[in-house]
């Protein structure tokens, strides 16, 4: 996917506290959605589409409602790619740090 | 019947084919590159059980299951429970494998349901699963999984 559009998708207060809701309760119809933020109808719409378009949410029609899932995989792909590999080097030096302590006990 | 009403949607988009994606998905010496486990049935067809065993020497089974539909290669429905818990039948969740090809790419869904709301299995899955799927799309793009 785009990682520009996810980092865009996530460089808006309301897009990020419509992740925080599905987060706490997943699989929300808009009318839900809508119920728990201050603004329109037709801007949550909005709002979610963009997260759609960046692969953040996605939708599954049950009957004549439209539920809204966090999709998360992006969100790990940022993780992986931006995030772990600088804990990873840091793990890495409290372990030899670890090591070298326990080696000089010894 | 307990009401189990938790569930997730995964999606994922990948470089590849949708045969690719099913085999992935169902070939042991594929899974156990990129998901620390192999997925194991005789046939893969509805009604055959599947294990998830870890590619350790002690290839211990952490999940057990049946197949409830196969599509190869558009879609996969398996129940799933922790073996230790294989005996109770509320304990089964339920996963969807939808596999559809997008221009270049594949749209992989992956929905988790049948959920009991506040069990470790939730916990487990819900961060289990974005790892595995981004895992996944490495492999079969590059080669190469994402260390576990």
């Amino acid at each position: 996917m785009d990682d520009d559009k996810v980092f865009k998708a996530l460089a808006d207060a309301s897009r990020r506290m419509l992740l925080d809701r599905l987060c706490e309760r997943n699989g929300q119809t808009l009318g839900q959605l809508c119920e728990t933020m201050d603004m329109k109808r037709q801007s949550v719409t909005q709002h979610l589409g963009l997260l759609e378009q960046a692969n953040l949410i996605s939708t599954v029609r049950r009957g004549r409602e439209k539920l809204h899932f966090i999709n998360p995989v992006p969100l790990y792909e940022v993780y992986a790619r931006w995030i772990r590999k600088f804990e990873e080097e840091r793990l890495n030096l409290l372990h030899d740090l670890k090591q070298e302590l326990e080696r000089k006990q010894t | 019947m307990t009401e189990k009403s938790a569930s997730f949607v995964y999606v994922t988009y990948i470089r590849t084919t949708p045969e690719k994606v099913f085999e992935a998905i169902t070939r042991p010496e594929m899974a156990r590159r990129y998901w620390g486990h192999e997925n194991v049935s005789k046939d893969w067809r509805p009604g055959s059980k599947w294990q998830h065993i870890r590619t350790d020497e002690a290839r211990t089974v952490d999940l057990v299951g049946e197949v409830i539909e196969s599509d190869p290669p558009k879609r996969l429905v398996i129940s799933w429970a922790n073996e230790s818990q294989k005996d109770d039948p509320d304990q089964y969740s339920r996963v969807t494998f939808d596999i559809e090809p997008q221009g270049e790419m594949v749209k992989l869904t992956v929905a988790h349901d049948e959920l009991q709301p506040g069990s470790g299995m939730l916990n487990g899955i819900s961060k289990g699963w974005p790892h595995v799927l981004s895992s996944m799309k490495s492999f079969l793009e590059t080669g190469q999984g994402l260390g576990l």
